[in-house]
């Protein structure tokens, strides 16, 4: 689908915090889900007919269960300090895109069912019916934030305006009004095992193919195994790395490390998606569901580690999620952490020189480093404070010459979002995901004016999807967007010794 | 025994309970509700030591505050150490004998100059909620209102400088409903109308976004340790999940 037009932002110098425009960006929504994906995921399939009951019926369910869902919607003091923190709100100028205004959204709801003063006094705290109109409010704008957490992390209270996006899609879905693009893809790994509905044949044909060309490019037999009994590593990686550019250079670099490491690893066809969409709805459920995946592929195959691939959402889910809904992971060897990112892996390995560089492989590029929101503020890597800043620095410096870091308001922990996470990447919200690229586009043209950066590496699937959009959108050019682990595999040095 | 402190004083008792009960059970249900998954915002600390110091600097320097809104910091920060001081000086009023530290002059002087510090506090912050377009689109009637309540509280106080009142029948007053054993209250008008909206602040405080207060030690982005690998975090609900 081509992208529609739209009046296209401009590219500034510095990112400035836009006048407000008021309901500018309330005609976009994604595709609603049909019946049966719906169904798939234990979901109704339409509106159901008392749904405003149903509706708050869950969100006091919701408020029993999610601490963060009833202390954020309480504590806000309307202060102001996130206004300008979206990236959706800097790209569209739509208020209901900053933060606290998506959150009041939610909260004005809650107010008026849920408390006091909402019940007797709605107009003086801002409290309101629960219509139609407002359900549309919140199907539109509450698939306009991509759970990035950036507000969150300026919030004096910590409001984590991901938490109430997660519980506003999860009261939908349980009334029937689900988002296409998240509950197909979900439908799918329940099903075949990876969100691209790529079966196990078509899987290992690919992956031979995948031999083949590393073999005629290096003259190396570098294996990329499926369903490798008894291997020590088990890799999950999102299905995106199978095929499409640039994701494919990752797992290339991913399967030259294991291979010069002399680590012995497979991929599994039962597990053959790291990225988990059940966080994006906000459900527990399915999310635990796609994650006992990872489970049982790795009993079944009898590995002793489980390592992610590039994939931010997947790394928060893997990080910080995986041992609470699959665990405990006591039959896999307690010497490494459970589980572990390939980052962390690839590191290690440098820092025992196991691992040794010819960096001039890379000087072709001048190199930046996108921190994706959900490796940056929702995890971390190496068990050190600010790990996941460092360990990927660390990497691209050990095997390029050339690195520079965008300014450092839009990088690590207030890194911004690519404009596209958050089960937002389809086309059908193509406005929105090039308007809140914006501030991550301001932030590169910077350096690539004054540092001359002409390549772009990040370790998550979605982020490199979006950004291979983005890019070609905002005049740069499409394939500056890179893998990390694409760097690691064109500068390995690698033992010929096995052909 | 007087009407108004017949009134007042029945109000006292009836604005404390709210206070107390309606922030204790909040209290209460905010710890009851599970966080049911590890969400803490970077830099996030490994140790509960770690936890301790960041709550800390959160409540004491209102650090995220800092680095997202300079102004916002500015003013919230004044107004929130002043009201700190200007509790300090007011002690005297419900300590017999008077905590040894409480009748020092400096804090005394601190507590009676925070009422200015308090009010450009204040003043700051509505001017910010009128003139900055993003912050006047979230404003409901009600956050204006606490800003004008507080900024009464504020005035009158300051104002019994200049219409004073008999103080020590006033701390026979408080002490009188603290041990059971009234005493009349001075009517004098400014000191009615600042212990009316004291009492109104009590009463709404429960039900309020003034819950911000206990609400941000509950916050799960910023109370959790980030030990999500080394042991599992399950609450009782989702481990049901597994039967
Ligand atoms: S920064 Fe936090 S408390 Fe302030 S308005 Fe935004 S969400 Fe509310
Ligand atoms: S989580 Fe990210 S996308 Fe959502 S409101 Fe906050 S800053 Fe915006």
């Amino acid at each position: 689908m081509a992208v529609k037009e739209f009046e296209k932002p401009e590219l500034k110098e510095f990112t400035e915090v836009p006048k407000l425009e008021n309901e500018a960006t309330s005609h976009l929504a994604p595709f609603k889900s049909k019946e049966e994906f719906q169904s798939t995921l234990g979901y109704p399939g339409e509106l159901v007919d008392n749904w405003e009951d149903a509706a708050l019926d869950k969100m006091g369910d919701l408020l029993k269960k999610y601490r963060s869902l009833r202390v954020y919607l309480d504590s806000c003091i309307q202060c102001g300090a996130c206004t300008d923190k979206c990236h959706y709100y800097l790209g569209t100028k739509d208020p209901s895109n900053m933060p606290v205004g998506r959150q009041n959204l939610l909260r004005s709801v809650y107010r008026r069912y849920f408390t006091l003063p909402g019940k007797y006094f709605p107009k003086l705290v801002g409290a309101i019916d629960l219509t139609k109109e407002v359900l549309d409010e919140w199907y539109s704008y509450y698939h306009q934030c991509s759970q990035c957490r950036r507000c969150a992390v300026f919030c004096p209270m910590g409001i984590d305006t991901a938490e109430i996006s997660m519980a506003a899609r999860e009261i939908m879905d349980s009334i029937g009004v689900g988002q296409k693009y998240c509950n197909e893809i979900i439908g799918k790994v329940h099903k075949i095992g990876n969100n691209l509905g790529l079966p196990e044949p078509a899987l290992a044909d690919t992956l031979e193919g995948l031999e083949e060309d590393v073999v005629d490019e290096t003259e190396i037999d570098v294996k990329y195994p499926l369903d490798q009994k008894d291997s020590d590593v088990l890799l999950v990686t999102p299905s995106a790395d199978f095929f499409a550019e640039p994701h494919v250079d990752g797992l290339i670099g991913y399967g030259k490390v294991f291979h010069q490491a002399g680590i012995s690893w497979t991929l599994s066809s039962h597990a053959s998606e790291a990225a988990n969409f059940g966080m994006f709805i906000g459900s527990y459920a399915n999310m635990r569901k796609l994650a006992l995946r990872i489970r049982e592929a790795a009993l079944d195959l009898n590995v002793k580690r489980i390592v992610f691939g590039e994939c931010g959402h997947a790394w928060r889910v893997a990080y910080s999620f995986l041992n609470t809904l699959a665990g405990p992971f006591d039959f896999l060897d307690p010497k490494y952490p459970v589980p572990q990112h390939i980052c962390e892996v690839t590191y290690d390995l440098i820092q025992k020189k196991v691992l040794e560089f010819d960096k001039s492989a890379n000087d072709d590029m001048v190199i930046t480093y996108h921190d994706s929101c959900n490796v940056a503020r929702a995890s971390n890597m190496g068990d050190i404070i600010g790990g996941q800043f460092s360990i990927p620095r660390d990497i691209i410096k050990a095997t390029s010459n050339h690195f520079y870091d965008m300014e450092e308001s839009t990088i690590k922990e207030k890194t911004f979002c690519c404009g596209g996470g958050g089960g937002l990447l389809t086309d059908d919200l193509m406005e929105l995901r090039m308007k809140g690229a914006l501030p991550r586009m301001e932030a590169l043209k910077r350096v690539v004016d004054d540092y001359g950066v002409t390549h772009m590496a990040a370790i998550c699937a979605i982020c490199k999807s979006q950004f291979s959009k983005a890019l070609g959108y905002y005049g740069f050019e499409m394939d500056r967007i890179i893998s990390l682990h694409q760097l690691v595999g064109n500068a390995l040095i690698m033992n010929k010794k096995e052909l | 025994m007087s009407l108004v402190t017949i009134i007042y004083g029945s109000l006292f008792y009836f604005a404390t309970l709210i206070l107390f009960i309606g922030l204790a059970y909040r209290v209460y249900e905010y710890a009851s509700i599970p966080a049911p998954l590890k969400i803490p915002t970077p830099p996030a600390p490994k140790t509960k030591k770690g936890v301790a110091v960041r709550l800390f600097r959160e409540v004491v320097l209102f650090e995220s505050l800092f680095h997202s809104a300079k102004w916002t910091w500015l003013f919230g920060w004044l107004f929130h150490f002043a009201l700190l001081l200007a509790f300090f000086r007011h002690l005297r009023y419900v300590t017999d004998p008077v905590w040894f530290w409480v009748s020092w002059e400096i804090v005394q002087a601190a507590g009676h100059y925070a009422a200015y510090m308090m009010l450009i506090g204040l003043f700051g912050l509505f001017a910010r909620r009128v003139f900055v377009d993003r912050v006047r689109h979230i404003s409901a009637p009600s956050d204006y209102l606490i800003l004008v309540l507080i900024i009464g509280i504020a005035l009158s106080g300051l104002l019994m400088k200049w219409f004073p009142t008999d103080i020590f029948a006033l701390k026979q007053f408080f002490l009188g409903l603290i041990y059971f054993n009234w005493s009349e209250l001075p009517s004098d008008f400014m000191l009615l109308i600042h212990l009316g909206l004291v009492l109104l602040l009590m009463i709404i405080f429960p039900y309020s976004k003034l819950l911000h207060a206990p609400g941000l030690f509950f916050s799960p982005t910023r109370n959790q340790t980030d030990t999500a690998r080394d042991s599992r975090h399950i609450a009782d609900w989702a481990r049901k999940l597994e039967s």
